[in-house]
């Protein structure tokens, strides 16, 4: 919707408006590009605040790499349980929305609102407790053990965005399949899917940016400095002594992380925004 | 029960179990542990001590050690915290969402680049916004102070992060830069479904724009934009990260969720720290129901 086309504005209308989106676009650019231009500086330049490393290098990155800290290996597991948790959370949702988008059945709505309510409580909630299932389950300070708990927030994520697309296919498509003799199995594997990709692929992205993010479980989980994930890894950058914190470095790791989750969410901007709207506007 | 509905259960039985045992058996392990003594380094042995842990000598609630009252206590600090970093932040996110979702619906050439450079905040995670703005926020090097030095809107460099005249402030402003995109999105996919020619009448028959802003675009808006604030709001109210690595989790701005964890993890306390971690739960839970009760919002699958 427009509400005036462009020729009607008037002139100083146009010049608001491109105003304000200047301005909009330095403040949401601007500081990472600072974080960017920080990394590939390094000694005394580290301190002049301009835009421009006089002599860019990658020597914060190498640090990085061959520091005291298994940057690599932290890396590799946030890599590893992110993948990971939202396989799980895909697998068991497609399945489960199928039922809950689908199918009529008693007590449905309670059940939705019951998946609502845990996918927005606090997840502080359970520290101690999840911290004894744990330790129990011999999964405590391992990196791979993390999944359990972030499987808390990713599933019913999930459950709910894949609901929402799930009630929107064609009535007629699944109709067609059970009269074709098609159980539930192969409706939602070989009929839905097609159909599903898109939400799959924004429902999958939302939820690998929040267990790539996660920070409290996995500083309270994990203490043992090979099992780290990257947040944490970044939070805990620290120089030969207290008061020389390395932020080239810390800047440095900061581009790591970021750049492959910027990259996707640009890449996919259209089908993450249909994923966000769809979990919070039609919900 | 008929063939269908066997199915739906069978589908969500997989999910059912993990939610049971993620979420609502270490919930109740939680409360159970609130009413016991536990230390963290050996949680089986724990000893049953009632309501103590709220309201005891060294209680959450009325404890009588507390000079100055309740509020000037560690835990009163962290509840009034994080009331007032959700409140402001979110307040201030709303506003700043709708002013950008309604620049950002209209027509102009260069909108798509402006969006997707709105994308950039939010994609980025929260523990390096934490870093890259306390790395610009720095007191002696940092490119903020250097720019208002510069431009004499301030004669001495600030310790933004760590003044605690500052520190909270500092913390909103971060969290404002990073969601405010998040509210911009929402509300402008809300604004996108509005009707077209209920704005050409009203163009037609000369109508003042801020009057049809708030006579019939925010009436249209609102329970999307209450519905999104209301997520926002939760999110606020369980805020840990942010504090805990740009002010380096210190006491002027514990929040309460640092707080639960400063006692469970750092102090060792479960039982004291799940103490906190129940009234937390619960605070926010009532929290949510009063707002939805005053805004009128039903979260329900029927709700659009």
């Amino acid at each position: 919707m427009s509400m005036s086309s462009t020729p009607q504005r008037p002139p100083l209308g146009q010049a608001f408006i491109y105003f304000a989106s200047a301005l909009l676009v330095i403040v949401c650019v601007y500081p990472f590009l600072y974080c960017l231009s920080t990394s590939f500086k390094s000694g005394s330049d580290l301190f002049s605040t301009s835009l421009m490393p006089s002599n860019a290098s990658w020597r914060n990155y190498v640090a990085l790499f061959e520091g005291s800290q298994p940057f690599g290996r932290h890396l590799l597991n946030s890599i590893l349980v992110a993948t990971l948790t939202v396989s799980a959370a895909i697998l068991l949702g497609v399945t489960a929305s199928y039922a809950l988008g689908r199918i009529n059945f008693k007590g449905k709505s309670a059940l939705l609102l019951a998946i609502l309510a845990v996918s927005m409580f606090p997840q502080v909630a359970v520290l101690s407790g999840m911290f004894e299932l744990m330790q129990a389950l011999g999964i405590y300070n391992r990196a791979l053990g993390l999944i359990l708990p972030y499987t808390i927030f990713t599933l019913p994520f999930t459950v709910w965005i894949l609901t929402t697309f799930m009630r929107q296919l064609p009535k007629e498509l699944e109709e067609a399949a059970i009269m074709d003799g098609c159980g539930p199995l192969r409706i939602i594997f070989e009929v839905f899917m097609p159909l599903l990709w898109p939400a799959l692929v924004s429902t999958g992205l939302l939820a690998f940016i929040g267990a790539w993010n996660e920070f409290l479980f996995a500083l309270t989980f994990v203490v043992d400095d090979n099992e780290r994930t990257v947040p944490v890894s970044i939070s805990l950058i620290t120089g030969s002594t207290a008061y020389e914190i390395p932020w080239g470095s810390i800047m440095a790791a900061s581009v790591i992380v970021t750049v492959p989750l910027l990259l996707l969410v640009l890449a996919f901007q259209k089908k993450i925004v249909s994923g966000l709207t769809a979990g919070a506007v039609k919900g | 029960m008929n063939n269908r509905t066997r199915t739906a259960w069978t589908f969500l039985a997989p999910m059912l179990f993990l939610m049971v045992l993620v979420a609502a058996w270490p919930l109740g392990r939680s409360i159970w542990f609130s009413l016991t003594e536990t230390n963290i380094n050996d949680m089986s042995a724990s000893k049953f001590v009632g309501l103590g842990n709220y309201f005891g000598e060294f209680g959450l609630f009325g404890n009588p050690n507390d000079v100055g009252g309740f509020w000037k206590g560690d835990w009163g600090i962290s509840i009034l915290n994080t009331f007032k970093f959700a409140i402001v932040s979110v307040t201030l996110e709303t506003l700043a969402g709708l002013g950008v979702a309604m620049l950002l619906n209209q027509d102009f050439k260069g909108r798509t680049l402006v969006r997707t450079a709105m994308l950039v905040p939010w994609a980025i995670p929260t523990i390096v916004s934490a870093k890259m703005w306390g790395w610009m926020l720095h007191d002696q090097f940092g490119v903020i102070n250097q720019m208002l030095v510069d431009g004499g809107l301030i004669a001495h460099k600030i310790a933004w992060t760590a003044d605690p005249a500052y520190a909270m402030w500092t913390v909103v402003a971060v969290d404002v830069w990073k969601t405010t995109p998040f509210m911009a999105l929402l509300i402008l996919a809300a604004l996108q479904t509005l009707p077209r020619d209920c704005y050409e009448a009203a163009r037609v028959d000369g109508v003042h724009p801020l009057r049809l802003f708030f006579k019939v675009t925010l009436p249209l808006i609102k329970h999307p934009l209450m519905v999104a604030v209301i997520f926002r709001l939760l999110d606020a109210l369980r805020i840990f990260d942010l504090i805990f690595v740009l002010t380096s989790n210190s006491g002027t701005t514990i929040s309460m969720s640092g707080f639960v964890r400063r006692e469970m993890v750092d102090n060792g306390n479960v039982g004291f720290g799940s103490a906190a971690s129940t009234s937390l739960f619960l605070i926010i839970f009532m929290s949510a129901i009063l707002f939805m009760r005053a805004a009128r919002v039903k979260l329900s699958e029927e709700s659009s």
